[in-house]
């Protein structure tokens, strides 16, 4: 598997090799699955659909519905314009979602179709809605496409009333349900109220009951995405991912940010929950006290064992910061850090973490793929690697321990349930790290070495 | 029509519900459509169809002309198997940037060619246009015959922008593309044996298919596309006759072998004992081997014995369950029809996205009047008629699994994220194994 890489690094500036990215599509479909009763359409070929539905299916185990305006070749010469309005009649006549939410894709950006006019003069059924953005796939990366399918609600949606509603609006970052349900129950004990905006969590995460439900329970709602210009503060999480929508809440509501890290790690949770009780001034109850306790705790139990170990990170760039963050609190040695979305304050931001613990020997690489990753660990090798499932096939041709985390993860389950951030999200990703590196350490010692007791 | 479910004006006419009829063009189920613009279809496109196909060429390597996505959602993602080289396991793009979309991209693609050559040795490259690559211009195909003069190697494009029809369609580029990489053999005088087509060596299906022939004494020139590689390939013109499993994908390919190199072919499907049993007689008698005859009936008399005596077992398993069929091509749709017959199941509900009007005709006389057929169906038809007829198991891909457990209905994939081999007699046990693993689950004990 994978042997024919190989160690000598040749630079190639045309060729991209095992990316570490998708195009901005899928970040926009997720995020338009995140609001209640919203159909996401995808505006060009009927393939793109199909494939980000598969991608999101494969990653959350999950059914993910979205219509497409299935381009033909007369489309791809006078415009997409006809498409978009049968597309968005058929949508409302047949599945009857409360929003559409269109975003574009190469084709139809390189065409230039202007969704502005279509939408425009498109006739949409009384109390129904139709937003849109614009996703050009050939533009930074599905990153890119999920926040800015949120400017895309903002821009549409967002109002400033003068009433202030006393909410806190919490942009989550591209992270799984599991996240979301997490961030909720802090701020919900921090006594903040607040709109998460988007919340996949009650959609992607949905229980069995025997019907399929073309729409869940979950999702923010329209009028909270509209309240959103009413907030009196938007925690903004995720660096890379938060800041534009949050510059554009600014900027049409004149609503002020905080921008921080995700919070995975010790770190940036407490920054989180800190953030969260200045608004409410609420002192952090037990409950967190107690959690933030535990974890700590677990880190001192076991620190012998991840102390030292260097690890490859790699993923979508603020789930890599955060777990960077996480690494560094366990002593572990960040070794190789890359994301393959093309955002230089990645590396800025993922390199201040390593100078802050004094590691010395370090990679951070945004625009980043995953067979430079390979022949740079082909070369120097580590004794982790956490990531994408895309990283299986060097870890196997490599023989390294490796853990799961980010998206997307296709090859295993329960990990979109689960949170990895928080404090409790910390332990289940520690217990996960250590497990994995316990478990080699016991396959390969001598049977003399092998203790019951660790 | 049935009043429960709500459907499209446009698609009546690709539904046929023999007892309640909605095929609003008179007799015939509408198919070899676009979808409708604003259907959840479960379709995919042009490109992907030329992918999946050229895909298991083991040695080949698959630049992807275009914007990462097409790249990054066809990466590893197809379970065909190979016994020599990984090569197709890796993704290579030309990641085209916003700059390139200004510029052309003929250039990224001419560099990203020199790059591959400079530091592997390749002896093929396929080369994928996907939507945007006509859209701004690119001669794919001038750099393609520039990089196979500048280099001796093949370089062959592949023009398959997502827009320009169905999954069909590209299924043809990509056997253009096949018949185009071995134009150079066309005279290679011809030798006992057969090529396989259409199989891709899922979960190693073809490895089976193979061996049941070398068993019968008939020698397998080339496998088309299943663990293929370049030398394989171009030993196909040798070969006396075509055997096509996947018809859907690979009878034009047929066509155009018999039409320029007098290959005939037959079509064949090892699903289910009994098209097992007839497809290998029928290769045999094709042939005109006597021997491979008398020991195709043979083997097939001795497995099909030891397969029904498997089957037997589990019929009280499956008695009084149904089934819902919704598959890529016609031709595997007839066959798990008949697959479940011999397992005593009832298909109620049945799907294809490419069928065509042949296999509509042969899935009619098969299933009984109150069997719903759906062309090109989309989720919320699915559902209700997989409620509506009863369904217990639904047989899909990557797509449908999530939909039939959310509706307590048990799955199989029978795509490319099957599990184990479906095709001959082991792919008869695995089958009747996998059914019965989902039917039976105790999980479904917690979700009435």
């Amino acid at each position: 598997m994978l042997d024919l890489t190989p160690k000598e690094v040749s630079i190639r500036s045309a060729l991209r090799i095992n990316p570490c990215k998708t195009c901005q599509p899928v970040g926009a479909m997720y995020a338009a699955l995140g609001v209640h009763k919203c159909m996401p359409h995808s505006h060009g070929s009927q393939g793109c659909v199909s494939y980000h539905r598969t991608f999101l299916t494969r990653h959350f185990k999950e059914p993910a519905m979205a219509s497409t305006s299935s381009f033909t070749e007369g489309a791809s010469v006078f415009g997409g314009g006809s498409n978009i309005k049968t597309a968005v009649k058929n949508v409302f006549d047949l599945y009857d979602p409360d929003i559409i939410a269109v975003h574009t894709t190469c084709l139809s950006e390189t065409i230039g179709d202007d969704l502005n006019s279509y939408i425009q003069e498109m006739s949409i059924p009384e109390g129904k809605l139709v937003v849109h953005t614009n996703t050009p796939s050939y533009v930074g990366s599905h990153i890119n496409g999920f926040f800015n399918m949120m400017c895309g609600f903002i821009n549409y949606l967002a109002q400033k009333t003068g009433t202030p509603n006393g909410k806190t609006a919490i942009f989550p970052g591209f992270v799984n349900p599991g996240d979301m349900r997490e961030l909720k129950r802090i701020a919900g004990l921090m006594q903040v109220p607040f709109t998460m905006f988007p919340d996949t969590s009650g959609v992607m995460d949905a229980p069995m009951t025997g019907r399929f439900e073309m729409y869940h329970k979950g999702g923010t709602t329209i009028d909270e995405i509209r309240g959103l210009g009413d907030c009196g503060k938007v925690l903004a999480l995720g660096q890379i991912t938060s800041v534009e929508p949050a510059e554009l809440l600014e900027k049409k509501c004149k609503v002020p940010y905080e921008l921080m890290p995700l919070p995975i790690g010790i770190e940036a949770t407490d920054q989180f929950v800190q953030a969260l009780s200045k608004i409410s001034h609420q002192e952090v109850p037990y409950e967190l006290e107690e959690q933030r306790g535990q974890l700590v705790d677990i880190l001192l139990d076991s620190h012998q064992y991840s102390y030292q170990k260097s690890v490859a990170i790699f993923g979508d760039p603020d789930t890599v910061i955060g777990l960077t963050a996480l690494c560094l609190e366990m002593g572990m040695v960040p070794k190789y850090v890359i994301t393959g979305t093309p955002k230089e304050e990645f590396s800025k931001l993922a390199g201040a973490l390593c100078e802050k613990y004094g590691v010395q020997d370090y990679t951070v690489k945004a625009n980043a793929d995953l067979f430079e990753l390979h022949q740079w660990i082909k070369n120097d090798p580590v004794d982790l690697l956490l990531g994408t499932s895309y990283g299986k096939q060097i870890a196997k041709a490599e023989d390294i321990p490796f853990v799961r985390a980010g998206f997307p993860v296709l090859d295993r389950y329960v990990h979109s349930v689960l949170p990895m951030v928080g404090y409790g999200g910390a332990m289940l990703l520690v217990e996960k790290i250590l497990n994995t590196l316990m478990d080699r350490q016991d396959r390969d010692c001598e049977d003399k070495d092998l203790e019951v007791v660790m | 029509m049935s009043g429960s479910v709500r459907i499209l004006e446009e698609r009546k006419t690709s539904i046929l519900d023999k007892a309640m009829c909605c095929n609003g063009n008179g007799k015939e189920i509408g198919c070899e459509k676009q979808s409708v613009s604003g259907a959840v279809s479960q379709r995919a496109c042009v490109y992907c169809g030329a992918r999946v196909v050229l895909n298991p060429i083991t040695d080949a390597y698959h630049i992807v002309h275009g914007p990462i996505g097409c790249a990054s959602y066809t990466w590893d993602i197809r379970g065909s198997l190979s016994s020599g080289a990984e090569i197709y396991r890796n993704s290579y793009s030309t990641d085209l940037r916003e700059s390139d979309i200004i510029f052309g991209g003929e250039k990224k693609l001419a560099a990203a060619i020199d790059e591959l050559v400079e530091k592997e040795n390749p002896k093929l490259i396929f080369v994928y246009a996907t939507c945007i690559v006509g859209v701004i211009g690119d001669d794919i195909e001038a750099v393609c015959r520039l990089a196979e003069e500048k280099y001796g190697i093949r370089v062959i494009p592949v023009k398959a922008p997502g827009f320009s029809g169905t999954k069909s369609l590209g299924y043809k580029i990509a056997c253009n593309a096949i018949m185009r990489l071995i134009a150079p053999n066309r005279e290679l005088p011809k030798g006992k044996g057969v090529n396989i087509l259409g199989d891709f060596n899922l979960a190693g299906e073809m490895w089976i298919i193979k061996s049941y022939l070398e068993r019968i004494g008939i020698p397998v020139v080339s496998t088309v596309t299943g663990d293929a590689s370049f030398e394989s390939l171009m030993r196909m013109p040798s070969a006396q006759l075509n055997i096509v499993q996947c018809a859907g994908s690979s009878t034009y390919l047929a066509n155009q072998l018999e039409e320029q190199m007098g290959i005939p072919y037959i079509k064949v499907s090892f699903f289910g004992v009994e098209d097992t049993t007839s497809s290998l007689v029928r290769i045999a008698q094709a042939l005109g081997d006597q021997q491979a005859l008398s020991k195709a009936l043979a083997f097939t008399a001795e497995e099909s014995e030891k397969a029904k005596a498997f089957l037997k077992t589990y019929l009280p398993k499956f008695e009084g369950k149904k089934a819902a069929v919704y598959v890529g091509g016609g031709f595997k749709a007839i066959s798990l029809i008949r697959q479940f017959r011999e397992m005593g199941i009832e298909t109620v509900v049945v799907g294809t996205q490419t069928g065509q009007k042949e296999d509509y005709e042969i899935i009619e006389q098969l299933v009984s009047d109150d069997t719903v057929i759906l062309d090109d169906a989309n989720p919320a038809e699915l559902e209700e008629f997989m409620l509506e007829k009863g369904a217990d198991i639904l047989v899909g891909g990557v797509k449908e699994r999530p939909l039939a457990y959310k509706l307590g209905i048990a799955f199989c994939d029978h795509n490319h994220e099957r599990k184990h081999a479906l095709a001959g007699f082991e792919g008869i046990r695995n089958f009747t194994r996998e059914v019965n693993l989902s039917l039976n689950s105790p999980v479904w004990e917690f979700c009435r």
